[in-house]
């Protein structure tokens, strides 16, 4: 496989920056996944979509909007009505959906180019995105494992609860920079640490 | 305003986009009737008071949705995808109401 570059690596300063004096309250990241894959269910196929994604992951999707999970390594969530972004760390997902997402189940979409995952962990990490995102990030609205898809000024982002103080954050790789910088921007108050 | 996608829950109105006059009737695509066509195009209800309108959630979901939004109080009364009775649709947001 081709070196994958990352759009954040000109604005990447790994240490510890802003208000860090007392403490690190957030970590950030990117993930680097080696597989974002976006999946849709046809009308009425979303059950056998969901079984599908059980068979190539190993990930048993929760059933209700917006619900999913994580293992660490490989993580599911809705997005949309009949509509799942699944992430492996591992490159070559797609190939593990060849003849188990049939044409007529739904379609399987190679996102892993076209993607930049965030992550953004620690005591501070709700207090940060609620700054992005008018949506209520508290632990029991957004249980562990679930996603949303929403917009912080015209970029469009899926977030997953992957943690009790961590979210994974994926955006179109061509806004990735600019979001980045932003969310450091937003960091500086709580003092973070980029790894 | 709040919108509350039947998908995402209660969100601002910022991540939708307005469709337009949701009692508009399309005509069949191979119908000549003219005055079908112009009331499609032209004609407007306006009402004060409640209004039948599709709205996208584009910066969410992306579903489009079938609301009934007061002219006047801006109040939204209701809210499902306008493709009818998706089978998400009964599967709301603990938050979400209905
Ligand atoms: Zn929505």
């Amino acid at each position: 496989m081709v070196e994958r570059q990352s759009p954040l690596e000109p604005e990447y300063y790994p240490g510890s920056h802003g208000n860090f004096e007392h403490g690190v309250d957030v970590i950030l990241s990117e993930t680097r996944p080696g597989s974002i894959l976006q999946l849709a269910a046809w009308p009425g196929e979303e059950k056998r979509l969901m079984s599908a994604i059980y068979k190539a992951t190993g990930l048993a999707l929760p059933d209700g909007a917006g619900g999913g999970v994580t293992d660490g390594a490989r993580s599911a969530f809705g997005f949309a009505p009949g509509k799942f972004t699944v992430v492996d760390e591992a490159e070559g997902l797609a190939a593990a959906f060849s003849g188990v997402v049939t044409p007529a189940i739904g379609t399987v979409t190679d996102l892993s180019h076209g993607r930049t995952a965030m992550r953004i962990a620690g005591p501070k990490a709700e207090w940060v995105l609620a700054k992005f995102f008018a949506i209520d990030f508290a632990l029991p609205a957004f249980p562990i494992g679930a996603g949303r898809s929403t917009t912080h000024h015209d970029v469009f982002a899926q977030i997953q609860r992957t943690g009790a103080d961590q979210f994974d954050i994926y955006v179109f790789r061509s806004f990735a920079r600019s979001f980045w910088k932003a969310l450091c921007h937003a960091s500086e108050e709580v003092g973070y640490e980029v790894q | 305003m709040l919108i509350t996608c039947p998908y995402c829950g209660p969100r601002d109105v910022i991540e939708f986009t307005y469709q337009g006059d949701g009692n508009r009737q399309r005509p069949q695509p191979s119908s000549q009737d003219l005055d079908a066509w112009n009331a499609y195009v032209y004609d407007r209800l306006n009402p004060a008071g409640d209004h039948n309108e599709i709205w996208q959630h584009s910066g969410g979901c992306r579903a489009h949705l079938r609301v009934v939004r007061n002219t006047l109080t801006h109040e939204i009364s209701s809210s499902g995808f306008a493709r009818g009775d998706h089978k998400a649709a009964a599967r709301h947001k603990s938050e979400a109401k209905s």
